[in-house]
């Protein structure tokens, strides 16, 4: 398993070496800082030199590394290196390099604790921060006396929540956000829409809750198999996958098809799902590129949106890609503002409200240099940012959200919903 | 904004000597305030390795003494990180740790314990035995997982100590084998874990798990952590099904995990059933489980590149081995254009791998569209990929190649460079079709300037003397730096001229006797030499023979899918989700040290369903037509005649010849360990060739990856 874990900051310096087996020696960080930091050919996340392999993440400014011998299970790596960072933000409110000189005793500590032998432990943000705090002194009084406690729960079946949690008023708040994913022809043919939607879950509630949840899906998990799945009942959705946080009774799920947990107490990722089908895109774009002779491109960009009128969307941007060799751009548009960004080689138009059946325009020429060297412009794809609250792209809703605590108090229920724009690209 | 700590100012160099005063300062020191801030530097530059803290050794311990858990903390982390390079020193640290195991606080004892067990010095390993013994045994769960890797720890250091450590259940391997009858679920998968990391590196330890060990492991799955259950899950692979129902009921049983949302989890699990499905007779009870893999791995595209790329690289293997999966889900691969570029590469390789006859539209557009993009590599392979989709699919292949020529008309070096390369192929795949192209092609001779381009320029020019009109000055000006080219361009154009001089005699006969007397007199390369003077006879004894040979009819290239052999793929599939699966390549040959998975027999394994019994069933079928119609000289003949079309079909490309030989002359010693006629596998008579055609840049040996048969 994993024989140590290595931060870096961008210039290659060592910010943090912890290694856990006798293997990890200490001139391995400069392997690394020579084979991966230094050497703009690496291409991959992966490199494996002799009998060592680099496994490393990059996030904010920082590397995130772990060295492994032998033949490691690499989703296992990966996942751990990704719940390092996401321990490391909610620690410290980000994990980049001023995080990490700022903490790195703290750091070290926390190293020692999800990690054994090189054995991922447990790493619940919950549990570790019973006794590992970034006040020192704390952990000291109350570790004597709670120890048994702590120990409990890192190791028991409800490992992601204390026992002792209590809230005057009991809540419940619930996020369904959807990235909408879009891939769309020069042609105007939809090669690719699918949703990858999450819902986050905000949980005030007290002692150990058992709450059930559904929702309006019809899930496609056995594909053929069902006989429900022929045709999607109507104002249901079908969803591809889900995936669930490890609170979920998954045997329950299979059988029943119910989902049904104890939540962790505050926020956390309930659960991931797909869907491809009868995915509901807010928004059309008609783009128009020309290209006339070697020194201007004409632009027209019609975007329309394709939801109700009471609704809108906010922070709409529209990244309009610009030939390299882009001099100057004159833009008009019917709503917000249009800028040119030469470092990045597009037009940005902002609109900042949106409402629901409108139809904006943005019209430029953009005058280029004649270059001795003609390339071809490989014309990257048009992008798009959005959120459009109230709207989910797969039609999902969510149906129920119940409760069960022993003491049987009433708990109050909020449910958002989101639709954002993944990775929404029209080419042209 | 990172609040907290606000250490930063701790990380900075220091000298030991200052050091060293800081923390031996007799000053007033509330709550040892001086002491932690003196022990963070130190901290710190442990890790700026260039400052050696060992000196401080002494000091260090001395801070042990206080109680305070932080500080406490500290200079353990010192010793674990110095113990090894001063094990006399380290010495006076092991009172503490061994009284702290008796603490009454569960994190503390644990906490010595695992400290303890970390340091790589004798006298350290022989104190950790008796009291992990106790704590083997402590009361609290905590300590008991501690304990239980601190036995795997042990036998990192020293194997024969765990080894000789008792006898009749008291040894440390049989302490932890009793864990894993304990009632806390954390306690058994690390006990389980500590065992599986034992057997990696033992001879003498058996890992068997039967089927009621399996089925109970398999019930507490829900109550361990995520890491618990990946743990559970590798143990799984050590369960050998003794019979079908068995292995369909722990199928079913695991399949919930796959909706788990940590990946480890889900492609350990995607592992399992791919392995218990070995095990498996009814196809129906198959094709439900392989319906229920291609979801799960879908939605690894949605987590971050680095599992994306994993996820993408055990499709490629997951494909080979059970085409059922993924089927339906080409638009899925299509990529974005904010992609990493690995990520990008691997999608590609899987929409070549799905493409089929209903989709090759869809596919062709997006091909089209990668080939515009910026990265020249991804650019290349994407140009790459639509003439292989040419050999692939034969319907396709006159759309296949517009789209070709399409680029070609970009004039973009690089690209044009490439399609000239695979046009080459699709000659050789569909001979003396398309040659309507030939003029675009020659049209682009100036922007040739690699040589495998201009290699396969100068091949098409030879191979077609007649039709093009002027093909000796085409040939003529690629003569014109002949000195000054690589091999590879020189032999390619050695045996264009001989080519174009048995086809057009007149126009060829002022050429030849130059680029003979070049390749045999002027150069130093043997393969170059050899093959000037094996002309220059076969022209000058018998002219007709020459024409046969030379020009004579050659079997067409046939492309299979891109395809692990047998072997590798069968024991590939026993890895799903390891590092091994990112190089596609066998274990041992990565990973020196690691333990090699076989398929375990049972009564139960479908043998005639696994890869490697398939591959020999089908030689085993084509040595007995073989012996049917010939006798064994007769098979000989007609490998001679191999050899001859084999020398022949690679004069045109030098780079592709040695490894055509090597794969030609590999694959017959393979079979021959498996009693069979040595040259059966290679595709009966016909003379099928394994090339690979563009040398995957990471990956040492043509066998995987980006493989063709040709």
């Amino acid at each position: 398993m994993i024989s140590g874990v290595l931060l870096f900051n961008q210039k290659g310096e060592n910010l943090i070496f912890r290694q856990f087996r006798n293997d990890c020696r200490p001139r391995l960080s400069d392997v690394f800082r020579i084979q991966v930091i230094s050497n703009a050919q690496v291409r991959s996340p992966i490199l494996t030199l002799g009998s060592t392999t680099f496994s490393h993440v990059k996030h904010e400014n920082i590397y995130v590394v772990a060295v492994t011998k032998s033949n490691a299970n690499a989703a296992l790596v990966f996942e751990f290196l990704y719940r390092l960072i996401t321990l490391g933000k909610s620690y410290f409110g980000k994990f980049d390099e001023e995080a990490v000189k700022n903490n790195f005793v703290l750091i070290y500590e926390l190293l020692d604790e999800i990690l054994d032998f090189g054995y991922p432990q447990n790493t619940e943000t919950d549990t570790l921060k019973m006794y590992i705090t970034t006040e020192g002194v704390k952990s000291e009084r109350n570790v004597v006396e709670d120890s048994t406690k702590i120990t409990m729960q890192a190791t028991g079946a409800l490992s992601w929540r204390r026992a002792d949690v209590k809230y005057r008023k009991n809540e419940a708040f619930v996020d369904v956000i959807e990235d909408v994913n879009l891939l769309m022809s020069a042609g105007g043919t939809v090669l690719r829409a699918d949703v990858s939607g999450q819902i986050i879950m905000r949980a005030y509630l007290s002692g150990t809750p058992e709450c059930k949840f559904g929702l309006n899906d019809r899930l496609l998990l056995d594909g053929a198999g069902k006989a429900s799945t022929t045709r999607a009942a109507a104002g249901s959705v079908t969803l591809e996958d889900c995936q669930f946080h490890q609170c979920v009774k998954l045997g329950k799920f299979d059988t029943d098809r119910i989902i049904s947990f104890v939540p962790p107490d505050g926020e956390f990722e309930l659960m991931r799902y797909r869907s491809t089908e009868n995915v509901n895109l807010p928004f059309r774009v008609h783009a128009i590129v020309n290209e006339i002779g070697k020194t201007k491109v004409e632009y027209q960009v019609a975007v329309r949106a394709n939801y109700g009128t009471k609704l809108f969307a906010t922070n709409v941007v529209v990244r309009v890609p610009t030939p390299l060799n882009t001099a100057n751009i004159s833009t008009r548009t019917s709503q917000g503002k249009a800028k040119y960004e030469p470092s990045e080689n597009h037009i940005v138009w902002k609109i900042p409200r949106f409402t629901g059946q409108a139809e904006y325009v943005l019209s430029a020429d953009a005058q280029l240099t004649s270059m001795t060297n003609q390339k071809a412009w490989s014309r990257p794809p048009l992008s798009m940012s959005f959120s459009l609250l109230m709207f989910t792209s797969s039609g999902l809703l969510v149906r129920y959200l119940k409760v069960f605590e022993k003491s049987n108090y009433s708990s109050v229920k909020w449910v958002r919903y989101m639709t954002r724009a993944g990775s929404y690209e029209i080419r042209f | 904004m990172s609040t907290g700590g606000g250490d930063a100012r701790f990380f900075a160099r220091g000298k030991v000597a200052e050091l060293r005063t800081e923390l031996q300062s007799d000053k007033k020191d509330k709550n040892h305030v001086r002491k932690k801030i003196a022990l963070k530097k130190i901290v710190a530059n442990m890790t700026m390795s260039n400052n050696d803290m060992a000196a401080l050794f002494p000091d260090v311990i001395q801070c042990m003494m206080i109680p305070q858990l932080e500080i406490k903390k500290m200079c353990f982390l010192f010793l674990v990180n110095y113990g090894r390079q001063k094990p006399e020193m380290a010495q006076h640290a092991l009172p503490i740790l061994i009284s702290d195991m008796d603490d009454i606080n569960p994190l503390v004892r644990a906490l010595a314990l695992r400290t303890l067990s970390y340091i790589h010095v004798k006298e350290f390993v022989q104190a950790t035995v008796i009291p992990l013994r106790k704590l083997l045994r402590d009361n609290d769960p905590y300590v008991r997982k501690t304990a239980a890797f601190c036995v795997a720890k042990l036998y990192d250091h020293d194997r024969e100590l765990v080894e000789n450590s008792g006898t009749n259940g008291n040894g440390l391997i049989d302490m932890l084998n009793g864990l894993l009858k304990d009632d806390n679920p954390t306690v058994v998968s690390s006990a389980l874990v500590a065992l599986m990391d034992i057997w990696e590196r033992s001879d003498t330890i058996k890992l068997t798990i039967d089927h009621a060990n399996a089925s109970k492991i398999v019930q507490i799955l829900p109550d361990c952590s995520e890491w618990g259950q990946t743990y559970i899950l590798e143990a799984l692979m050590s369960y050998v099904p003794q019979d079908v129902t068995e292995a369909m009921i722990m199928a079913e049983r695991i399949s919930p995990r796959l909706q788990h949302s940590n990946s480890a989890v889900v492609l350990t699990c995607i592992r399992v059933i791919l392995y218990l499905m070995n095990y498996i007779a009814d196809q129906k009870e198959i094709s439900a489980l392989c319906r229920k893999l291609s979801p799960p791995l879908v939605t690894l595209l949605a987590k971050g590149p680095e599992v994306q790329y994993l996820a993408l690289r055990n499709a490629l293997l997951i494909l080979q081995r059970r085409p059922e999966v993924l089927r339906n889900d080409i638009r899925v691969f299509f990529c974005k254009y904010n992609d990493p570029i690995y990520v990008k590469v691997t999608k590609l390789e899987l929409i070549f791998m799905l493409a089929n006859e209903s989709n090759i539209e869809e596919v062709l557009t997006e091909l089209r569209e990668y080939a515009t993009e910026i990265d020249v590599h991804f650019v290349r392979k994407s140009v790459r990929a639509i003439g292989k989709l040419a050999i692939k699919i034969e319907p396709a292949a006159k759309k296949c190649i517009t789209t070709l020529l399409e680029l070609v008309a970009t004039k973009v070096s690089y690209i044009v460079q490439e399609a000239t390369v695979v046009i080459r192929n699709i000659f050789r795949k569909y001979p003396n079709q398309y040659e309507s192209i030939i003029s675009t092609l020659c049209e682009n001779l100036d922007s040739l300037d690699e040589p495998e381009a201009k290699a396969a320029m100068i091949w098409v020019i030879g191979q077609y003397a007649d039709r093009i009109e002027n093909s000796d000055v085409l040939l003529e000006d690629f003569l014109y730096s002949f000195q000054d080219e690589p091999v590879e361009v020189q032999l390619a154009l050695l045996t264009a001229t001989v080519k174009l001089f048995i086809q057009r005699p007149t126009k060829g006969q002022d050429l030849v006797p130059k680029v003979l007397k070049w390749a045999t007199e002027d150069t130093d390369n043997p393969d170059l030499r050899d093959r000037g003077y094996m002309y220059w006879r076969l022209l000058s004894a018998d002219p007709q023979a020459a024409k046969k040979i030379v020009m004579g009819e050659k079997p067409p290239i046939t492309a299979e899918a891109e395809k692990l052999d047998p072997h590798t793929l069968e024991e590939m599939c026993l890895n799903v989700g390891t590092l091994a699966t990112v190089y596609l390549k066998p274990v041992n040959q990565v990973f020196r040290t690691a333990r090699a998975k076989k398929l375990q027999d049972s009564p139960a394994l479908q043998r005639h369903q696994l890869p490697t019994v398939i591959a020999e069933q089908r030689s085993r079928e084509l040595l007995e037509s073989m012996s049917a119609q010939a006798q064994v000289d007769q098979a000989q003949m007609q490998v001679q005649q191999q050899q001859q079309q084999l020398q022949s079909a690679v004069v045109s490309n030098n780079a592709l010849a040695s490894d055509m030989a090597d794969d030609f002359f590999s694959t017959p010693m393979v079979a021959a360990g498996d009693n069979l006629n040595p040259f059966a596998p290679v595709g009966g008579g016909t003379g099928q060739y394994v090339v690979s055609q563009n040398a995957p840049q990471q990956l040492y040996q043509p066998a995987q990856g980006d493989l063709l048969l040709l």
